[in-house]
């Protein structure tokens, strides 16, 4: 019986990814409902997961390529792929209202600014410190630390190695991790009590999920403010990390 | 027809590709400069080019839009497909990097928000006097 569900699920590859990639999702919106009392929000609890998955795949198959390793879930190296995450990631550039944009103003154009180069400067800076020296891997991590999407995009871009690709999406993981438990709590701190803050706030801190989640639980009408300029960042991140970042990078370390 | 918004996000996603590698060659260097960046700005102008001229059907919308919402799903699928057993050999280096970035960004923050400050929102017990959508955005 096994092998005749086997042989199926394998000939279905991206199905199969569909059906896994769907449970997990569940799963994690239960854990973020039940286990953080939604504080943490579900997609990042899912990406933690599949990291984990990867993490399983590559130990027990001893490849490169995490769970897309294992025949049975082959499909996930496609449904996860350059193709289809270019293409799902430019469609979320359909919801961005260009429109909306002037209320941000300068200060939200200059807070996004600060928000792609200042944390690139950061991750680029602790990658060189423990010998990543190459100006790929350097730009890759750097763009990890703008936000888990802007990492893995750059790095696909520019060639870098799976590894520093795991690296990268895990530091942008850690940040969005980090802005929704610590935004509440460091909300007095930030001044985070008005619009025109909230929308400083989304362009610095960047991750989408992060800005949403942590202003949610802060005051929930500061959400669309913040969401305003923060969806602006990884689209910006994804402009900005192949390109201009990666030649300052390079002209750096040569 | 949802297949036409599916079309122009594939068209844009191609255009932008084709870009981004073809600056790559003009810049000398072996990547993709800008593609997906790109193709987000082609997109976003389709949009409004579209709206101002009629032809976004609803139906084309969600063609876009689906995938769209697949994003999580999709970048959920990339996280399980990555190096992880050697990145966790590169040590602390994303712990360090994203708890060095926060700082930094929390700090900027904290600053600018300090030194342009707008005017709060009323205290959340008050009644709504108005939609928040539709205050005015920005203290000055």
């Amino acid at each position: 019986m096994w092998p005749l569900i086997d042989n199926a699920l394998e000939h279905n590859g991206l199905i199969t990814a569909f059906a896994v990639v769907g449970g997990i999702m569940w799963l994690s919106v239960l854990l973020s409902k039940y286990l953080t009392f939604g504080r943490v929000h579900g997609s990042a609890i899912a990406i933690v997961i599949g990291l984990v998955l990867a993490w399983v795949g590559g130990t027990v198959t001893g490849g490169q390529k995490g769970l897309a390793d294992m025949a049975l879930f082959s499909g996930i190296g496609l449904m996860g792929g350059a193709m289809l995450r270019d293409f799902a990631i430019v469609a979320t550039a359909f919801e961005v209202q260009a429109t909306e944009a002037r209320k941000a103003g300068m200060i939200g154009a200059i807070a996004l600014l600060l928000g792609t180069v200042l944390p690139f400067i950061v991750g680029a800076g602790v990658a060189y410190a423990f010998g990543y020296r190459d100006a790929v891997s350097m730009t890759t991590i750097g763009a990890g630390a703008v936000t888990y999407i802007v990492g893995p995009v750059t790095g696909a871009a520019l060639g870098a190695s799976s590894d520093v690709m795991a690296l990268s999406i895990a530091t942008g993981l850690i940040k969005a991790i980090l802005v929704m438990v610590f935004t509440p709590v460091s909300a007095r701190l930030l001044a985070l009590d008005n619009p025109r803050s909230a929308m400083v706030f989304g362009g610095l801190a960047g991750t989408v999920s992060g800005v949403t989640a942590g202003l949610a639980a802060t005051d929930r009408r500061l959400v669309p403010y913040g969401a305003l300029t923060a969806t602006f960042h990884t689209g910006l991140g994804c402009l900005m990390g192949p390109s201009i970042l990666y030649f300052c990078v390079r002209g750096l370390v040569g | 027809m949802i297949i036409y918004g599916v079309a122009l996000l594939a068209v844009c996603t191609l255009a932008g590709v084709i870009v981004g590698d073809f600056l790559g060659v003009l810049l000398g260097v072996k990547s993709n400069v800008g593609g997906v960046g790109i193709a987000m700005i082609l997109l976003i102008c389709a949009r409004l080019y579209m709206h101002r001229h009629g032809g976004m059907s609803k139906e084309c919308e969600f063609g876009v839009g689906f995938w769209g919402a697949m994003y999580i799903p999709v970048v959920v699928a990339m996280a399980a497909q990555q190096n992880v057993v050697t990145a966790l050999h590169g040590g602390p280096v994303a712990l360090l990097a994203a708890v060095g970035a926060v700082l930094v960004c929390g700090l900027t923050i904290a600053v600018i928000s300090r030194s342009h400050r707008g005017e709060p929102l009323p205290a959340l017990d008050a009644p709504p006097a108005s939609n928040a959508q539709v205050a005015p955005a920005g203290g000055r």
